[in-house]
């Protein structure tokens, strides 16, 4: 043989070999991501007669996020008691475990495509290929960081986002710093704050760019005013200093359109600074398999059933849309895992006419996106929903044509808070048109 | 003791009012600001004797992770809350740990105990 010949046919035989290395599996459902939603998902549908399920979690346990969100204030709605996130998580593990899910951790899925053909890889199992039924897609979401901000300045050590450093302190018993400046002051950013002062450090400031907090009210005064902790609204930072550790930060006032206002500008000293500045949801597997995206939420285009635009692959949890509350995940997730065991027992019905929701006026999204099941067993379908900005005694309305289909009245709305409003399933037998449109509307206009 | 202020941002809702206690030699003399039943309750409990659940962590020797999540199993004293880290801080508990197991007892004399908030298995050997 030439050289050329015997590299041709070593790569071949490398070729056979890898191929030989894959494991191939077929499953009736695989779940993508192992937190509150996977773990719901799969529950709901093993509940509802789907026994092969397995759920690929890349963490070396179950739980997700909850695991270092160790307050309380998790499951009022749900459990109807107040845990905290690793309670919640436990009772989901233990009902999956008791189930028999096949659970596999340290498993990172490398690709989904749109035959429901899911790629992951382990240490243990090397490569798995497994042909799936049905997908849940669950992974989640992540922070936004200093990088997705562009705050200028020197990169010393010392700038985190707020969730790692709540995973090194409350998992890792690990502490990021002394002396803390916290940017951003949804929940995270308040937990946050609480939980540093807590064990020995300094928060110098909450700093909030917008003129009101993102974060629960209850928050506000249980992590800020009871350790005297100064929230600064309408305030960011615009420059970071420090050689090789954070030495400081800028910090400016901003006018209403964000722009730091000239000569407002003051220096915190600190070593340590904490970013609160947002949740992407994690959906690089999703976009692989090519699902439509919606361009408010950042997550899939789904139906009530939680399906994406590509039949079998569902989505549920933070991957389709930030929740401020595990409970309406869960609730969520449900809705999911009982429409894929329909779909897998085809025991679902396709409507003729899909029915388009439409969010608008001060409505910045509603979830799902369009109704395309006829499940007759449903005797409510809950609309989620955010608004822009916050307003004060509203209703919240579903319309289609002149007809009105489901009305709630909020004593306050806020962008912080998802929204539910229930639709009377009956009430979609006999429509007008095929698309309801959800609005929020001030009482007195009413 | 003189009539004093006390402002208090009631939790009871997301609406956050800020209800204003009218405090006479430490008795509550008239509350407004609330719009509802809830707020009048809420700003009472708060003036007389707040609480809070304290969530934090504990030491752990031998396990998967060498922390495990805690919280006292009922609200306690707001006023303790500091002196609790402190005493929770100079333990350090075996693994393996089970959801409930009581971490430390009687934090700070409260008739509170701190109890472990999720099972944590030991590091296999």
């Amino acid at each position: 043989m030439t050289e050329t010949e015997m590299e041709r046919a070593e790569s071949a035989q490398s070729a056979a070999e890898a191929e030989q290395a894959i494991r191939r599996e077929t499953h009736d459902l695989v779940v993508v991501g192992g937190g509150p939603a996977g773990l719901a998902a799969a529950q709901e549908a093993y509940d509802q007669g789907v026994e092969d399920i397995v759920i690929l979690e890349r963490d070396f346990e179950l739980g997700g996020i909850l695991q270092q969100c160790i307050h309380n204030g998790f499951g009022l709605h749900y459990f109807d008691e107040e845990l905290t996130g690793p309670e919640y998580a436990q009772e989901f593990i233990e009902n999956v475990a008791e189930r028999g899910v096949d659970i596999r951790l340290n498993t990172m899925v490398e690709e989904v495509t749109d035959e429901k053909i899911v790629y992951a890889v382990s240490e243990d199992d090397g490569l798995t290929e497994i042909d799936a039924e049905a997908v849940v897609l669950a992974m989640g979401c992540r922070e936004r960081t200093r990088e997705a901000l562009d705050i200028p300045g020197d990169r010393p050590a010392g700038v985190f986002t707020a969730g790692t450093a709540q995973r090194y302190i409350n998992m890792e018993g690990k502490m990021p710093g002394e002396k803390a400046v916290i940017l951003g002051s949804g929940d995270i950013g308040l937990i946050m704050a609480r939980r540093m002062y807590l064990e020995g450090a300094d928060v110098e400031a909450v700093l909030e760019i917008l003129p009101y907090t993102g974060g629960l009210t209850r928050n506000v005064v249980q992590c800020l005013e009871d350790f005297d902790i100064p929230l600064r609204t309408q305030q960011t930072i615009t420059e970071i200093y420090g050689d090789e550790r954070v030495e400081g930060v800028t910090v400016q006032e901003v006018d209403k359109d964000f722009e730091p206002i000239p000569g407002t500008e003051y220096d915190i000293e600190c070593d340590t600074v904490l970013l609160s500045v947002g949740l992407i949801p994690e959906n690089e597997l999703s976009e692989g398999a090519g699902v439509d995206m919606h361009a408010v939420t950042g997550g899939p285009v789904v139906d009530d059933g939680r399906e994406t635009s590509v039949d079998g692959i569902y989505a549920c949890g933070n991957v389709l849309h930030v929740h401020d509350l595990v409970d309406w995940v869960t609730e969520e997730s449900m809705i999911a895992g009982r429409s894929v065991a329909k779909q897998l027992q085809g025991d679902i019905e396709v409507r003729e006419d899909p029915i388009e929701i439409e969010s608008t006026g001060a409505v910045s999204y509603v979830v799902p996106e369009r109704i395309t099941k006829a499940d007759d067993d449903r005797e409510k379908l809950p609309l989620y929903l955010r608004v822009y900005a916050p307003m004060d005694e509203v209703f919240v309305t579903v319309e289609c044509g002149d007809e009105q289909l489901a009305r709630e009245f909020e004593r306050r709305a806020e962008p912080g808070e998802m929204i539910t409003v229930d639709i009377d399933t009956e009430a979609l037998a006999d429509l007008p048109e095929n698309r309801l449109t959800v609005d929020v509307v001030p009482k007195e206009e009413i | 003791m003189s009539s004093d202020t006390v402002e208090i941002t009631c939790i009871a809702c997301p609406v956050g009012c800020d209800v204003s206690l009218e405090v006479d030699d430490g008795e509550i003399q008239s509350i407004e600001g609330n719009t509802c039943p809830r707020g009048a309750d809420y700003a009472k409990e708060e003036y007389r004797n707040p609480t809070r659940i304290l969530p934090t962590t504990a030491r752990v020797a031998g396990g998967v992770l060498p922390r495990v999540p805690v919280k006292s199993a009922e609200p306690m004293p707001k006023p303790e809350l500091e002196d609790a880290m402190a005493e929770i801080a100079a333990v350090e508990v075996d693994a393996p740990i089970e959801l409930g197991d009581v971490i430390v007892e009687n934090v700070c004399d409260t008739g509170v105990d701190i109890v472990a908030t999720r099972d944590l298995p030991a590091t296999e050997e």
